[in-house]
């Protein structure tokens, strides 16, 4: 019964995820389209949390529920909401969309069943990682334990090209100075609620960033959600409070702090002849090394993300108040 | 016993509150009618259901969870609802302020809804 129940919510959810996708596509109002984009990625978010993918759901509401539909809307500020009545059907492109669809249909002909048990990845790779971070890190957060310290490089990788990416958006749009308003446009009701929702927010991000050990989360995940109560504060409050708060020249130095906090947590350990990113060299008893080296790591994440993300925000915003 | 009959209870009024909210979500006629329509799923049907739900987990740390979620919704719901209508009121789109003072009012009102809603 319960088997079947999970089935049935899958599928709705699935479909759902169909749906919201063809009405995006159909839509040509763009702040309708990012608003389904938002929905959309909500119910990839409840698709993961039903199976069992607490980490990667959290990430997808954050970021992809939470942040990316800001950060649209806050592009469509400066493109206007309307798409352009330019509809040209070709054939050729028409071909090549099938081909492309057809091809990767055919390429999850391949894939293991769904829960398969038989399936590669639950004899081989998931079994060791679910005996190794018992014996040898001993925190009870699988996820974490994969994500910072047996594919450390991976992550580093990411760190990096979220790094790049507010690097870019620096470069193309470049942060605007904007001065906060002399009299803010007066909105009681919101002020009040928002201010100790702020607080929560912010409180709630540190929960995640330290607690991603023992629960889902980590530093993904807690750089979106702290980034995104400094957000709150200025959609409610005005970009040029938000700026006096957090100045936007320090954003830049904060990303490039926290890869620098993840390299240099590599670099300890090649330095005591151990592999890049071993954390059993940080202390002399290995899995109090590994705890360290996760928070150090999951700590760089956060500053890396929090920041990059703010920094991208405020590009966005600041374009329009230079006009 | 009791308790497994309340949080049914609640359950089923979470589900009928979601579904008129849901229904008027689509069926009223003007932005304002339907925010209110919606308002009703998010402060009063998703409170049941999580008061539904925290009846038949028991006393345990997770209601304790679904309690506090209980009061974001409550506070967050309905200022978001609030700051809608005030973005909507900022963009232009006043509320149509018709009072029905006799009954030609009243029907011609119903006219107008019903000549929106064949649309």
């Amino acid at each position: 019964m319960i088997e079947n129940l999970h089935l049935i919510i899958d599928v709705c959810l699935l479909a759902f995820l169909v749906l919201i996708a063809f009405t995006a596509m159909k839509v040509t109002n763009l702040f309708v389209a990012t608003m389904l984009f938002g929905i959309f990625s909500f119910v990839a978010a409840l698709l993961f949390l039903d199976l069992d993918a607490v980490d990667v759901a959290f990430t997808e509401a954050a970021v992809g529920a939470g942040f990316s539909t800001v950060l649209m809307l806050a592009a469509l500020r400066l493109t206007g909401a309307v798409e352009n009545a330019k509809h040209r059907h070709s054939a050729l492109g028409l071909f090549i969309v099938i081909l492309t669809g057809a091809a990767l249909i055919y390429g999850t002909a391949d894939f293991p069943n769904m829960g398969d048990a038989n399936a590669p990845v639950h004899l081989h790779v998931a079994p060791e990682f679910i005996q190794l971070t018992q014996e040898k890190i001993d925190i009870p957060n699988v996820v974490t334990a994969v994500l910072a310290s047996f594919r450390g490089y991976d992550t580093f990788g990411e760190t990096v090209v979220i790094f790049s990416a507010g690097v870019a958006v620096l470069l193309l749009l470049g942060m605007g100075h904007v001065e906060p308003k002399q009299e803010p446009e007066q909105n009681t009701v919101l002020w009040i609620v928002v201010k100790p929702f702020i607080a929560l927010i912010l409180i709630f991000g540190l929960y995640v960033q330290f607690h991603g050990d023992f629960g889902a989360g980590g530093g993904f995940q807690a750089g979106v959600i702290f980034a995104s109560g400094i957000i709150l504060y200025s959609l409610v409050f005005g970009e040029g409070y938000a700026r006096k708060v957090i100045p936007s020249e320090i954003l830049p130095r904060l990303a490039a702090l926290g890869v620098l906090i993840y390299g240099v947590t590599g670099l300890a350990s090649l330095l005591s002849d151990k592999p890049f990113l071993d954390y059993n060299a940080l202390s002399s008893n290995p899995v109090a090394g590994q705890h360290m080296g996760i928070i150090l790591v999951e700590a760089g994440v956060g500053l890396a993300v929090f920041s990059t993300v703010l920094l991208i925000f405020y590009s966005f915003s600041g374009v329009n108040h230079n006009e | 016993m009791i308790i497994d009959l309340l949080s049914d209870i609640c359950l089923l009024l979470g589900g009928f509150f979601t579904l008129t909210g849901a229904i008027g979500l689509l069926r009223l006629p003007s932005f304002y009618t339907r925010l209110h329509a919606a308002s009703v799923t998010e402060s009063l049907a998703a409170p049941l259901l999580i008061i539904g739900i925290m009846l038949d987990t028991g006393f345990t740390l997770d209601s304790a969870k679904l309690v506090l979620i209980i009061l974001i919704m409550v506070v967050a719901n309905p200022t978001i609802t609030h700051a809608l209508c005030r973005a909507a009121a900022h963009g232009g789109n006043t509320p149509e302020m018709e009072i029905t003072s006799s009954d030609k009012n009243q029907s011609q009102t119903e006219a107008e809804l019903s000549g929106k809603e064949s649309k």
